[in-house]
């Protein structure tokens, strides 16, 4: 029986773009047999039901299909000018010692990569992975988190290259990842990124991704598994004047510690979704963000946790400065399966609106099938405080330096959070970096 | 000249009429009491040397050393010496003490062209400043504000101006909300920073605060001017008598 949703609207040029793009690489993308399979079947998704837009409930605030005027070629391989600027990207942690994997249009650049042998750590591509049929890689991908939306079936179908990272149980990381994916250069082009990261049990790790975009459509997506007893914090960095779709898929083992965090800032259009699954007992998670909007920026933040199992705690945490007319989404569902007891589960949000003309969408969500349960959520968005604003001012501190100091008191209850001192003090100066180019 | 004259100051709030043709002046050196009954204007006059929005002056002038303030934000008044000790001060989360002194400190001097103070300097000069007045360590590494008592909140206003050496400094009720050895530990703490160079402007409702921070002169104020002055004999007068000679006459 056909139904009416199914009878779909004329395709946008995007749509129509991306369907080309699809057919045209299909053939000299990485992997045959079974990732083919999985790359058709993603592809189908994607050509049933188009671009996801506002009447998608998980996309009603981004509505891709609007946004997305057109679709850009895929990125070629880099020349010797994109790896040089690849070079230099990622400076906001130059402070803080880490182990660089550097991609420039997605591709991987082992020569501007740090792959110093460290014992437990494996480090490979995914287009290697994929094109070998690598089993490890065929276990996890597209099995972290089960989920039917379209732009990480978009993902699958074009994903190129990524990180492919396996921390053997029990080993503890020297250093921080730090996944460098920079454009290459200022040319409209796109990349799909799709990496994996297996923390095995009693392993810990700290894996930071940053992305700088330029001019390019970014469609990421990172699977990563924490296992039993694992520590795993996640960092995401975007900036962008294109388009990046990000996806972060993670399942959490047993008594395992797991924090993401997510700074945004000076990117035109970002769409961050995360889906998280708490799949073994008494284990913590963080999820947290803070993004800084001005122009017409729009960031969001989208959240799926899934409390699966007892006796887990989730602490959520997202705030965003708006300035100009930029529009932040915030979206949070927190689901508590039915054996999902003594489920501890607190969410916020909180936007500071700097403008009369900026918009914040605030939708916290929980679906609670458990009875012995704490869980709760709360939304705020406010202007910064005239009263607070004065007193500082009366102290001689001059009007942009009082609101930057009570901008960055307002991210700085989010920033403390933060374990790793270094990164603390990046993402917090990197946050300072955006408050002093306000106008 | 004066430090301060304040000349025919019409102010309106929201609307209302507060100040109503208040004349004033300070000179250098001087403490000077303001007292009065509730809502006759003393809270406003405070926010207006301060520079605060929403207190629109339709009429006079303020001269700080022969220079109009008013229409200058409040970061520059400060810059120029003015101090406002508020009667509630406000919490900042978020915004630790000691950069707030910092940044507040070198906010003034940049403006006035001097140079910033080294870490080590600063911290030795609140340090031994803090020390003076009761003020913890562990006050200075805390929120501004933020969990203090009322005592501690006011405290921190007068290291703030203990740090900040203003030219002015308006003490807003500075005595409310506060015990007996708390009233001690501030007015001491006044006390030490009276100066020739200095001049404070207390206001207050009750006597009890000039018992230890001893005005050289004093005024009354009603329905938005000045209706008395005197020495420091015209507080106790005050005490003894009350308010309603001068809400009577001025009405």
């Amino acid at each position: 029986m056909s139904k009416k949703a199914e009878i779909r609207a004329i395709k946008t040029a995007a749509e129509q773009g991306l369907a080309q793009a699809y057919a045209a690489a299909r053939d000299t993308l990485p992997g045959k047999g079974a990732v083919a399979a999985l790359r058709e079947d993603a592809f189908r998704e994607f050509d049933q039901r188009g671009l996801p837009h506002r009447r998608v409930e998980e996309w009603k605030y981004t509505d891709l299909r609007a946004l997305m005027r057109d679709a850009v070629p895929l990125a070629g391989v880099p020349d010797a000018a994109a790896k040089a600027r690849a070079k230099a990207a990622g400076a906001a942690l130059a402070g803080v010692d880490c182990r660089r994997l550097v991609f420039a249009d997605g591709a991987f650049v082992p020569e501007l990569s740090d792959l110093t042998p460290e014992p437990g750590l494996s480090i490979g591509t995914m287009a290697e992975a994929l094109a070998q049929g690598d089993a490890f890689v065929a276990a996890h991908v597209g099995k972290t988190f089960a989920t039917n939306d379209v732009a990480l079936a978009l993902n699958t179908a074009l994903m190129s290259d990524g990180a492919v990272i396996r921390v053997a149980a029990g080993t503890t990381l020297q250093r921080p990842i730090h996944l460098v994916f920079a454009a290459g250069s200022d040319t409209a082009s796109a990349a799909f990124i799709r990496s994996l990261m297996v923390v095995e049990q009693g392993a810990s790790a700290i894996v930071i991704e940053s992305h700088d975009g330029g001019a390019m459509q970014v469609n990421t997506a990172l699977e990563l598994v924490a296992g039993d007893e694992s520590k795993v914090d996640h960092f995401k960095l975007t900036q962008g004047g294109a388009l990046h779709v990000a996806s972060l898929m993670v399942s959490i083992g047993a008594r395992a510690n797991f924090t993401t965090f997510a700074l945004t800032g000076d990117a035109a259009l970002v769409r961050n979704q995360s889906f998280i699954r708490f799949a073994g007992e008494g284990s913590h998670g963080g999820i947290r963000g803070v993004s800084l909007l001005r122009g017409e920026d729009h960031v969001d933040n989208t959240l799926q946790i899934e409390h699966a199992v007892a006796h887990c705690d989730s602490r959520e945490q997202f705030k965003a400065v708006l300035d100009g007319e930029s529009r932040s989404v915030f979206q949070g569902k927190i689901v508590v399966k039915p054996h999902a007891q003594k489920t501890d589960s607190k969410m916020m949000t909180r936007a500071l609106l700097l403008s009369d003309d900026a918009e914040a969408y605030n939708k916290p969500e929980l679906e609670i099938f458990a009875d012995d349960v704490v869980c709760g959520h709360g939304a705020t968005a406010g202007a910064l405080d005239p009263g607070l604003k004065f007193y500082l001012m009366s102290r001689g501190i001059s009007d942009k330096e009082s609101e930057a100091l009570l901008i960055q008191a307002f991210i700085g209850e989010t920033v403390e959070e933060i374990e790793h001192e270094g990164l603390r003090e990046a993402v917090m100066n990197q946050a300072i970096l955006w408050l002093s180019r306000r106008a | 000249m004066s430090l301060l004259e304040i000349k025919n100051l019409h102010v309106e709030v929201e609307g209302k009429k507060i100040l109503n043709g208040l004349n004033l002046t300070i000179e250098k050196g001087q403490v000077a009491a303001i007292m009065g009954p509730n809502g006759s204007g003393k809270s406003t006059l405070a926010y207006v040397l301060a520079g605060k929005d929403n207190y629109h002056v339709t009429e006079g002038e303020v001269l700080l050393n022969g220079e109009s303030i008013l229409d200058m934000a409040p970061d520059e008044r400060a810059a120029k010496g003015v101090f406002l000790a508020f009667q509630y001060p406000v919490e900042v989360p978020g915004v630790a003490t000691m950069t707030f002194l910092r940044t507040a400190l070198n906010a003034q001097r940049k403006t006035r062209g001097e140079p910033e103070f080294s870490t080590p300097d600063f911290i030795k000069l609140v340090r031994d400043t803090s020390a003076k007045l009761g003020v913890s360590q562990e006050h200075l590494r805390r929120a501004v504000n933020v969990g203090f008592s009322g005592g501690e909140k006011k405290r921190n206003e007068i290291l703030q101006m203990a740090i900040l050496q203003p030219v002015l400094a308006v003490l807003d009720e500075t005595d409310s909300g506060l015990d007996i050895d708390a009233l001690k530990t501030v007015s001491e703490g006044v006390n030490r920073l009276r100066s020739p160079d200095r001049s404070m402007i207390v206001i207050t409702h009750y006597q009890r605060l000039l018992d230890y921070i001893v005005p050289d002169v004093v005024h009354v104020i009603s329905k938005g001017r000045v209706v008395k002055t005197g020495g420091k004999e015209l507080a106790l007068e005050l005490e003894a008598t009350g308010y309603a000679q001068f809400t009577e006459a001025a009405a």
